[in-house]
């Protein structure tokens, strides 16, 4: 029965390297506008990921201007991706950064991770 | 030719479109269904024929159910349905998957879970009773059924609470968006009812 479910499944976009959780990423989003297709970026945190096979999708938040946050949730096999690329890797001990929502400025700063 | 089959319900995924947007969709492993008996109108006074499908070992069923199939020597098949039509077809006859295109409409009919005993909220969408003013035990009670001294009963089939669900449910239009010849599988767009692993009837949409 699953097996079936599986043989339909959507492929992995090649495109997207292993996310983590507090990732600094710049997501490149396929637009069409009428018969045009332009890219567009989209640069945040990675505050959450969900691992569910077909369904798997991840979360970016960034501040747009006047300190308005903006989330973004993208689906990992979703065509529209052009491509992820990571900037930085952060040292964060949670898996879902929801406390990020109530940091604005100096504190929502996360500690850079070297590896 | 008609456009039916019986199948099994596995499961819903997401798959992307050509425009690259996430579709909900419902898989159903359908067919091969078999004919295995035709209605005519001067013999039953209306025109259907009879499918069977799901292939199982003959000690699976009854020697009534082996009789009825056994005059074409068709496989065992678990479950036999009747889509009326009128459209010339032979005992015998394979239908599968190939019937139905991407693209097309198709209502599926199906058995809808059972919840059990629901309250008049639930089943019916009644708004229940007030949540302050001093009311207590009130918030789900469907509150008055009937009128007053005149009737002085309930009218029967007045909407109160009850058995929920395990009923036929017809999902309408559903747009089909895979067919995979290879599996026996049918993709729509959207739910269908009853569990995974439900029996459900795939027709041609009536409203076009």
């Amino acid at each position: 029965m699953t097996d079936l479910l599986k043989a339909v499944e959507a492929e992995v976009n090649p495109n997207i390297p292993e996310l983590r959780p507090g990732d600094t990423v710049s997501v490149h989003v396929r637009i069409k506008e009428g018969d045009r297709e332009r890219i567009q970026e989209f640069k945040g945190v990675v505050i959450r990921k969900r691992n569910s096979g077909n369904n798997a999708n991840f979360t970016v938040r960034r501040t747009a201007s006047n300190g308005i946050g903006v989330e973004r949730t993208f689906l990992m096999r979703s065509p529209r991706i052009d491509k992820v690329v990571v900037e930085r890797h952060s040292h964060v001990r949670r898996a879902q950064l929801y406390f990020m929502r109530e940091r604005t400025g100096k504190s929502a700063r996360l500690k850079q991770k070297f590896d | 030719m008609l456009k039916g089959l019986i199948g099994k319900k596995v499961g819903m995924t997401q798959l992307f479109d050509d425009a690259g947007a996430a579709l909900p969709v419902t898989l159903i492993e359908a067919g091969p269904c078999y004919v295995t008996q035709v209605r005519n109108p001067e013999k039953n006074g209306y025109s259907a024929v009879q499918l069977g499908f799901g292939e199982v070992n003959p000690k699976r069923l009854t020697g009534g159910q082996l009789g009825h199939l056994k005059v074409t020597e068709l496989p065992p098949l678990r479950f036999l349905r009747e889509f009326r039509t009128k459209d010339e077809l032979n005992v015998g006859d394979k239908l599968t998957v190939e019937l139905f295109a991407v693209g097309e409409r198709v209502d599926v009919i199906g058995t809808s879970k059972g919840k059990g005993f629901q309250g008049a909220m639930k089943r019916h969408g009644f708004k229940g009773g007030p949540i302050t003013h001093g009311q207590s035990d009130r918030q789900r009670a469907p509150g008055s059924r009937g009128a007053g001294t005149t009737p002085g009963r309930v009218y029967k089939g007045a909407r109160g609470p009850g058995h929920m669900g395990r009923e036929r449910v017809t999902s309408q239009g559903l747009k089909i968006v895979l067919v995979d010849t290879e599996r026996n599988l049918i993709g729509v767009n959207g739910a269908v009812p009853g569990p995974k692993g439900g029996l459900v009837m795939i027709k041609e949409a009536r409203k076009q």
